[in-house]
């Protein structure tokens, strides 16, 4: 079994390796270093004519051609270029919704300019220069969106641990059995074991539909750490592994969950995801903590409020369930 | 089954409501003999705490008799008479095996909500928001109990209700307020509020060793109470709280003081709101942040300050250069009451304390929006109302 084991980390490694050669990354991860330093710049520029925009809105009228006499909506557009600068400094690593948020912007600013344009108070030449310039930042705004969004399983990238009061040898055995995980993960359908280190997993998307993908082990130590990434034609890529240490002073195990995906439709996808309260760090982080309940406790706990769903868009009031809808709720998590 | 339902502001309603069932293999479901309204409850009724649903059923003191039981209670059978304790509690994980019931990790399937606001979660409470688990109440005719085993005490079939009720939450509460003083032989504790739990303070702080109890509010009938348990009392509508103490310790202070009121400013989403919602207490309930505060400057040098009146968030000029320069100690907790609660129930069946000397109304279940309403409005001499189904 060890050498198994062994032979599958080896193969998995060289499979990152002759990747990572190709695609210029870090072994660490799948991140996109230009993507990242064109969005700071962004974020640097947004600040700067936010700024420019709140403290002197009649030079910015000037330089833009466009007619100075009221300059209220220029310091508003300056207050929302700095909040899209901050955004991105803000979201990390990963600004793909604070620069999707200034895509908005420069379309906000365009509109304004071609309306400009047809006013008989301001400056054509002007104008026309502006919006060249904007019509450019455009351009690099999208383009970073794209790479943030675009870039395989570098979309999003949870990391969450929690304590649990057992051993890292039945935590190991535990999860090892990837047929165990829907008991505590809400969002998993179910997982079946295909083959030698490869499963095929099925969960639950937003909005009532299923995501299917299967799945091989990239690493295995007995009682430390599982690995394992999506296979070709998933429907949501994804790279994660599970660290169990042992906790100082014999407090059981601290468990580390990291995951990398691309969720379905990019960014724009997660952003549908985040509108129907799926947030990927908060279902990881509750995740573990049934997973906690399940091995401290024997079984994930429910309360009347909750007996579905933890979010809190979905939480019924805490009466007791009638009958009917009792066992379909059964159904459903059975 | 028939609850007492929230609805918003001011309005609780007794309802039709489906009967509770099992829902984990640890539950058992009571059929419940007497329930109770806790001070705390006001903190709903008012609607000072966040992330509560029209329809919530409240209520967490309360107690009756076992009519079903899940497949792996191991100590409890159908037909035992129990008190049910407020905070639900594993009994398995780091926090439960040390007695600190109330900081259960496992018990509060919404912890996420509570973590955003507090940082960590405590444990799951009965009817008490979605913020503490989201579970029904039991100001009904049943409640289902998770973890039947850690959160019942089985009391002897010859005591009234009215005798062991309050182990559910007031008298562990008050208990533990005073335990947290660290008490000596001789020493004089001051007690801010003469509600429930503070009466209970003042018995438990003499049962602890405490040789003066002074006890502060304002409500004649509440000092008349603290009175009758042995407290000297301080009106603080009439004289000024520091000066009288200070008169009455020869300058030095209490040893230890108790705030037995807790803040009415629960809020939510994130420090600017939760700041606006006690600034507006401050407004509305003057003499609520005082409290702690008066506690604080009152305590003597070295001496414990207990905080075991409810707090929700975050509070405005907190003295913290006294609470420093002065060596204090503060302790504060929700109530771990079945750390206290079999050692109690012992001192009730001894004859030391009959824990139903606070009652002063007795209803129907059907009767609960009355029972808020004079209650809260601290109407007809109101100190603690406890309701048949």
């Amino acid at each position: 079994m060890a050498t198994k084991r062994q032979e599958i980390r080896t193969r998995t490694e060289n499979v990152e390796q002759g990747r990572d050669r190709q695609n210029g990354r870090s072994p660490a991860g799948l991140k996109n270093g230009n993507a990242e330093k064109l969005a700071r710049g962004l974020g640097w520029f947004s600040i700067g004519l936010g700024l420019a925009e709140v403290l002197a809105p009649r030079a910015v009228a000037k330089i833009a051609g466009v007619d100075d006499e009221d300059t209220r909506l220029i310091r508003l557009f300056g207050l929302r270029e700095i909040a899209s600068g901050v955004g991105i400094f803000m979201q990390g690593e990963h600004p793909t919704e604070a620069i999707f948020s200034r895509v908005a912007g420069d379309a906000l600013d365009i509109a304004s300019l071609v309306k400009a344009f047809t006013s008989s108070k301001s400056s054509k030449g002007r104008v026309a220069f502006a919006t060249a310039n904007v019509l450019a930042v455009t351009a690099l705004d999208v383009l970073c969106a794209y790479q943030l969004s675009k870039d395989g399983t570098g979309g999003t990238q949870v990391r969450k641990s929690i304590i649990i009061n057992s051993s890292p040898e039945e935590l190991y055995e535990f999860w090892h059995n990837f047929e165990n995980l829907p008991t505590f993960m809400k969002h998993l359908e179910s997982v079946r074991v295909t083959g030698e280190g490869r499963s095929h997993w099925i969960a639950r998307a937003p909005a009532g539909g299923t995501v299917k993908w299967d799945a091989e082990v990239t690493d295995d130590r007995p009682n430390e750490l599982i690995a394992w990434r999506s296979l070709e034609g998933s429907d949501v890529e994804n790279v994660g592994s599970v660290r169990f240490e042992r906790a100082p002073g014999g407090r059981g195990t601290i468990v580390k969950v990291e995951v990398e995906y691309s969720p379905p439709g990019g960014a724009l996808g997660s952003l549908v995801a985040k509108l129907f309260g799926e947030e990927p760090e908060q279902q990881i982080s509750d995740d573990l903590r049934c997973l906690k309940q399940v091995m401290e406790v024997g079984e994930v706990v429910v309360s009347d409020g909750t007996i579905w769903d933890n979010a809190l868009l979905t939480q019924r009031p805490p009466q007791p369930v009638p009958g009917e809808e009792m066992s379909k709720s059964q159904s459903a998590t059975s | 089954m028939r609850a007492n339902c929230w609805y918003g502001k001011k309005d609780v309603r007794v309802e039709q409501v489906p009967d509770p069932k099992i829902l984990n293999k640890r539950d058992a479901i009571v059929k419940i003999s007497s329930t109770a309204i806790c001070g705390s409850d006001l903190h709903l009724y008012n609607h000072f705490i966040p992330t509560m649903e029209k329809g919530d059923i409240l209520g967490h003191e309360f107690m009756g008799e076992v009519v079903e039981v899940g497949p792996e209670v191991k100590d409890r059978k159908v037909g035992d008479r129990v008190v049910v304790s407020f905070p639900i509690s594993c009994g398995n994980c780091f926090f439960c095996k040390q007695e600190m019931y109330s900081l259960c990790e496992n018990s509060n399937p919404n912890a996420w909500m509570a973590e955003k606001m507090f940082g960590h979660s405590p444990c799951g409470i009965y009817g008490y928001s979605h913020l503490t688990g989201g579970y029904a109440g039991g100001q009904a005719e049943y409640a289902r109990v998770p973890f039947a085993d850690v959160g019942t005490l089985k009391v002897p079939d010859g005591m009234p209700d009215e005798q062991v009720l309050f182990l559910s939450d007031i008298f562990p509460t008050g208990y533990m307020g005073a335990e947290m003083c660290d008490i000596k032989q001789g020493d004089t504790i001051a007690i801010w509020g003469c509600g429930p739990v503070g009466q209970f303070s003042i018995r438990s702080a003499f049962m602890l060793g405490a040789e003066r109890v002074i006890a502060i509010d304002y409500v004649p009938e509440r000092l008349a109470m603290a009175e009758a348990g042995g407290a000297e009392t301080i009106n603080y509508e009439e004289q000024d709280t520091y000066e009288t103490l200070m008169e009455m310790t020869g300058g030095r202070g209490p040893d230890a003081c108790i705030d037995d009121v807790g803040m009415e400013a629960f809020g939510g989403h994130g420090i600017g709101y939760v700041y606006d919602r006690a600034k507006q207490a401050l407004g509305a309930e003057t003499d609520r942040p005082i409290a702690l505060r008066e506690a604080i400057m009152a305590c003597r040098n070295g001496g414990t300050v207990s905080v075991i009146g409810v707090y929700g968030g975050f509070i405005d000029k907190f003295p913290m250069g006294s609470v420093m320069n002065r060596s204090l100690t503060i302790r504060t907790g929700q109530c771990h009451v079945q750390r206290y609660w079999g050692k109690l129930l012992e001192r009730i069946e001894r004859g030391d304390i009959d824990p139903g000397f606070v009652i002063t109304h007795r209803m129907r279940l059907d009767d609960a929006p009355e029972g808020f309403d004079i209650f809260a409005n601290k109407e007809d001499n109101c100190i603690k109302v406890v309701m048949k189904p």
